[in-house]
């Protein structure tokens, strides 16, 4: 039937911390539509590849998505059964040991002979990076001090367009553009090539589409009275459908709740976009700035007038520093009078952090009166006047030290016996910070690979 | 027919939005539910206007690009993270739920442009 004619991508996660039960309604629904496609799921934010380095230094066998198994394991064998080929950057800081895992699970299900590429070559820790260009959108922050935990360059599409030409089934990688993921399986099916701007352009703005999964079908949207989101607890995720001759339409998994509306996509090609007729990706630049959407059926919708522009001749690399320590401690207070007794435990806590000199840098925030929304001077809780019920006393400090933050944040704690009457609780934590730096670098300087393996060589 | 009455409303009742963020910048798209609303809306949310509304974040400057074919405005603002999720000491490093702090900004609008009218 449809031979070359339309080729679907699904998605199947939008962050590490998505739904774990996502992919499965999607997978369904491309078996059920018939037809070529492939499913992918992006785990990968800025710093969770930082994070993923701190485990595999713990052990050489961790670093890659942690939810990788039970992400697989429900659509494997349905997907291996009906060729919808699996990629995902869920190999995070060590795509092999994530091979590994999928080639144990694909074993344990009968599925020996899989294919198991693994894209490599975006680890480049070893680049001295501070020959290389700053990124413009960190020119304003601090130059990063603390040690290198990761350096990860975003890969574009073509390392795994080779490895699906070679005939893999499962395509891991690490740091890769996100739309990359998408793009990759619709430049193989219909065999664009890597300069045919045009075609990029609709492939791409398919993957930015979807790499935030449900954000597109009604996830992260809803504003009830104003935006309403049928069953929301089980909104589908997307799948885009992708023509020959470029037309791209965006629907979801079927039988589920969410919604694909004009609304819906448009807040979602705007996403984290700053100059629309310059939207850059590692395959392709794109022009945002003449697309139409158009509701064409139900929980569908057509995207067209996207233009694409020569790839860019740098390489994004994103580098990811020891941070220092921030501390955080939260307290209470409720009914007759709480609010003067929730800035009075400000006070205290202010008081108490300069007099013990901790070199700490300190927000304080009263959960009730203003919090997100407020600046670190607290600028808009101590101008309130409202009278909630039930006030959160939260303060932050951040500092080199682990001890530093952890002791601010203890001073939370000790209200409990020195603060005003009626706290109670109290939550404490410390946590280690990652700051970001992302450079610009020569294309020539990375070495890019893949390696492909059926499960079992994979387990030799 | 006279020129329809013009209400003074909060953007929220007349437009939707969404906020990412790169390091220390915010992106706020707007998008008004009736497309109609769009030149009103050009006119009133300029980048100074916005610049304000985000000024006790420590905002320095706002972009805002345009897009009359969806319709919809995307405002970049600068610096107004306070560190971005790395250095933040907002519960909300992200600024996500900063889409609302545009969304609270008044303006005023014939009231059939209203997502509901009062």
């Amino acid at each position: 039937m449809a031979s070359l004619g339309c080729f679907r991508v699904g998605n199947a996660s939008g962050f590490s911390g998505d739904r774990v039960d996502a992919a499965a309604p999607v997978v369904d629904t491309l078996i059920e539509l018939g037809g070529p496609s492939a499913l992918f799921f992006e785990t990968l934010a800025e710093r969770t590849v930082a994070l993923a380095q701190l485990e595999k230094r713990k052990n050489p066998e961790r670093g890659y998505e942690p939810m990788l198994e039970r992400l697989l394991e429900p659509i494997l064998l349905k997907c291996l059964r009906h060729g919808i080929t699996l990629i995902g950057n869920f190999g995070a800081a060590n795509p092999p040991a994530a091979a590994r895992v999928i080639a144990r699970l694909a074993k344990r299900l009968g599925e020996s002979h899989v294919r198991i590429a693994v894209v490599q070559g975006d680890d480049v820790q070893d680049l001295n990076l501070n020959e290389h260009t700053v990124y413009e959108a960190d020119a304003g922050l601090d130059m990063a001090a603390g040690e290198l935990i990761a350096a990860n360059a975003y890969l574009s599409a073509q390392p795994i367009v080779q490895a699906l030409k070679a005939g893999a089934q499962v395509v891991v990688t690490g740091r890769t553009g996100d739309p990359s993921l998408a793009l990759a399986p619709l430049m193989h099916h219909f065999g664009w090539s890597m300069d045919d701007w045009q075609k990029l352009a609709v492939g791409a703005t398919a993957g930015h589409l979807l790499e935030c999964g449900a954000q597109i079908t009604g996830g992260y949207f809803e504003d009830p009275g104003y935006k309403d989101v049928p069953d929301p607890a089980n909104v589908g995720f997307p799948i885009a459908e992708v023509h020959a001759d470029g037309r791209l339409f965006i629907t979801k998994a079927l039988r589920t709740g969410g919604l694909v509306t004009p609304e819906t996509v448009k807040e979602q090609l705007l996403y984290e976009i700053h100059d629309p007729a310059h939207y850059i990706t590692p395959d392709v630049v794109l022009d945002l700035t003449s697309v139409r959407v158009d509701q064409v059926g139900v929980d569908r919708v057509q995207i067209q007038g996207m233009r694409g522009k020569p790839a860019p001749s740098t390489v994004k690399v994103t580098a990811c520093f020891d941070g220092g320590w921030l501390g955080e401690g939260e307290i209470s207070y409720a009914g007759p009078n709480c609010v003067a007794r929730a800035r009075r435990a400000a006070e205290v806590l202010r008081q108490r952090v300069a007099q013990r000199k901790l070199p700490v840098s300190l927000r304080i925030d009263l959960i009730g009166l203003a919090s997100v929304h407020d600046g670190d001077a607290g600028t808009l809780w101590q101008r309130s006047s409202a009278q909630p019920q039930d006030v959160r006393v939260r303060l932050a400090a951040s500092s080199a030290l682990q001890d530093d933050a952890e002791q601010a944040a203890r001073e939370v704690l000790a209200l409990y016996c020195c603060g005003p009457a009626g706290g109670g609780g109290v939550r404490w934590r410390t946590t280690q910070r990652i700051r970001t730096q992302s450079y610009l670098i020569d294309p020539g300087l990375l070495k890019v690979s893949y390696s492909l393996h059926t499960a079992l060589e994979w387990l030799a | 027919m006279s020129s329809p009455a013009q209400v003074k409303v909060q953007l929220h009742a007349v437009a939707h939005a969404r906020a990412g963020d790169k390091g220390n910048r915010l992106n706020v798209c707007v998008m008004p539910y009736d497309a109609k609303a769009y030149e009103a809306l050009s006119r009133q949310l300029t980048p100074e206007r916005v610049q304000a509304a985000y000024a006790h974040r420590g905002a320095t400057a706002v972009t805002r690009y345009d897009l009359p074919w969806l319709p919809a405005f995307n405002f970049v603002i600068d610096n107004v993270l306070e560190g971005g999720v790395n250095g933040s000491l907002n519960l909300d490093g992200h600024g996500k739920s900063n889409s609302f702090i545009l969304l609270s900004l008044w303006v005023e609008v014939p009231s059939e442009f209203l997502k509901f009218s009062a």
